[in-house]
């Protein structure tokens, strides 16, 4: 089976403009919001959203991070590959503020459950949403929605959905890949 | 990402360099980590850990237990002290008695050399080293390095003396090879009745006189007089081992060159190093403390990452 090619980099960019707005719309000016994006590759995508909605849409600096969440993972000794860490960069508290979480694919939530408790760590947030850019239905683990969703895919266990930035792989795409094929 | 090599930390020799680059990189992101408002992460939270002290510990004692609680591992202390060892126990049955409580890592200080790796034999849990007489305490070597690495950027082609006690020190020992493996060149200095024979054997050089090797170092490790494995007379008196090879301010004025200043503890202050040296902005004792629980937590967790479910 070959790779699907899913959305280009126009779809893309809308997605993220839409995405831009719902944000605004919800968090008006982001003075008491934080953006934070699951490392790696959630944060990509913030930084996409964040030069958005500052240098487009002109708002004032929004306070960011990016989270690694490895330590947190509940596949620790359970799966062959050692979990590796990635760079975490929090140099905010999380404090009574209201939080958004950013990750490119939301697939069976256990990232997300582990974010979730990650966070813990930076103080007790007031409310906490999740925003992710491709939604992989009926695939749940655990009962983790997003609040704002780029698009949904149906995508078999054997797929793998893959979003390529401009920053890392020269171009914007998501990709819809078997396995096998890797 | 790769794993290690090994599933036991026994010394430094047995590790190879991508070991220890992998135990590095995982140990910046712990230090990251225990910089957190919350220090606590659930990693080894399925994990019981023993922590089996034969002989006195401060440091790396408290050290290994804040590292195993910050990785929310079960941990149980034992010192030999108030122990059936007293009532002659050997070490496989103790162990195995404390395994059979389901344990699955083993920390161990024991005063005979090659301890941890008979117990790596005989027992069916991962041991790691912390010290065993004077053969190695690789966790400290760890820690070393890694500590002159954070604040010299680049560790490879610099210059380490290790000055003072190097015949009954394990910290000595691990630190050569691990220095070794890093690509560092590597000094002794010391009265020659406390530097071992054959130790230039490990391609390293030695030298009596303080001024010179200090001139010739990047970096000074200091290591403390151990006066309690002395069953002999190696230097006539404290006092002029301290006027002979005592790190003071005068000294190092005279040498007049940017020195990193490292010791492991517990330090004799007045002996090998004076206070106001000690206390100094270039000793980064108190770095090589905090690094200390940062190196263990990443070791700890490489290991535990081996260890079958």
């Amino acid at each position: 089976m070959s790779n699907r090619f899913f959305l280009d980099t126009k779809e893309i960019q809308i997605i993220l403009n839409r995405l831009a707005c719902q944000l605004r719309e919800k968090h008006q000016d982001f003075s008491n919001s934080i953006l934070i994006g699951i490392q790696p590759r959630g944060a990509v995508l913030t930084k996409r959203l964040l030069y958005i909605l500052e240098q487009e849409d002109h708002l004032e600096a929004i306070e960011h991070g990016f989270l690694d969440i490895t330590f947190f993972r509940d596949d620790f000794r359970r799966s062959e590959k050692v979990l590796s860490a990635n760079k975490n960069l929090m140099d905010v508290s999380v404090e009574n503020k209201k939080v958004v979480l950013i990750d490119d694919v939301l697939y069976t939530g256990r990232s997300v459950r582990a974010a979730l408790t990650a966070i813990d760590s930076y103080g007790r947030p007031s409310e906490i949403e999740l925003l992710t850019l491709i939604d992989r239905r009926f695939s749940r683990h655990l009962p983790i929605q997003p609040d704002y969703l780029g698009r949904q895919v149906d995508a078999i266990a054997d797929e793998k959905v893959l979003v390529h930035w401009q920053e890392e792989h020269g171009e914007d795409a998501v990709y819809i890949i078997n396995k096998s094929n890797e | 990402m790769s794993k290690l090599s090994v599933s036991h930390l026994l010394g430094i020799k047995y590790l190879t360099d991508a070991d220890i680059e992998l135990i590095f990189e995982t140990s910046s992101h712990f230090k990251e980590v225990i910089n957190r408002p919350i220090k606590k992460v659930p990693s080894l939270r399925d994990v019981t850990i023993a922590n089996l002290f034969f002989e006195n510990s401060t440091r790396t004692k408290l050290s290994f237990e804040l590292a195993q609680k910050r990785l929310s591992a079960d941990v149980i202390n034992f010192s030999a002290s108030n122990s059936s060892v007293k009532k002659g126990e050997s070490l496989i049955d103790t162990v195995n008695n404390i395994l059979s409580m389901k344990v699955d890592m083993v920390v161990m200080r024991h005063p005979n050399p090659g301890a941890a790796m008979f117990l790596s034999k005989h027992v069916d849990a991962s041991i790691i080293n912390a010290g065993d007489g004077a053969h190695e305490h690789p966790t400290q070597a760890l820690l070393d390095c890694f500590s002159i690495r954070e604040k010299l950027g680049e560790i490879r082609g610099k210059k380490v003396v290790i000055i003072g006690d190097i015949l009954h020190s394990r910290v000595a020992l691990s630190n050569i090879f691990a220095l070794k493996k890093l690509g560092v060149e590597v000094m002794v200095c010391g009265p020659l009745t406390l530097i071992p024979k054959h130790i230039k054997s490990l391609g390293i050089s030695v030298e009596t006189n303080l001024e010179k090797a200090l001139r010739w170092a990047d970096v000074a490790n200091i290591l403390r007089v151990q006066f309690e494995r002395m069953k002999a007379s190696f230097f006539p008196s404290n006092r002029e081992y301290a006027m002979q090879y005592g790190i003071t301010k005068k000294v190092l004025e005279k040498v007049d060159k940017e020195l990193l200043i490292m010791h492991p503890g517990p330090i004799n202050r007045g002996v090998e190093i004076s206070s106001d040296v000690a206390d100094s902005e270039n000793a980064i004792i108190l770095d090589q403390v905090q690094n200390g629980v940062a190196v263990r937590m990443a070791i700890l967790y490489l290991l535990a990452s081996k260890i079958e479910k």
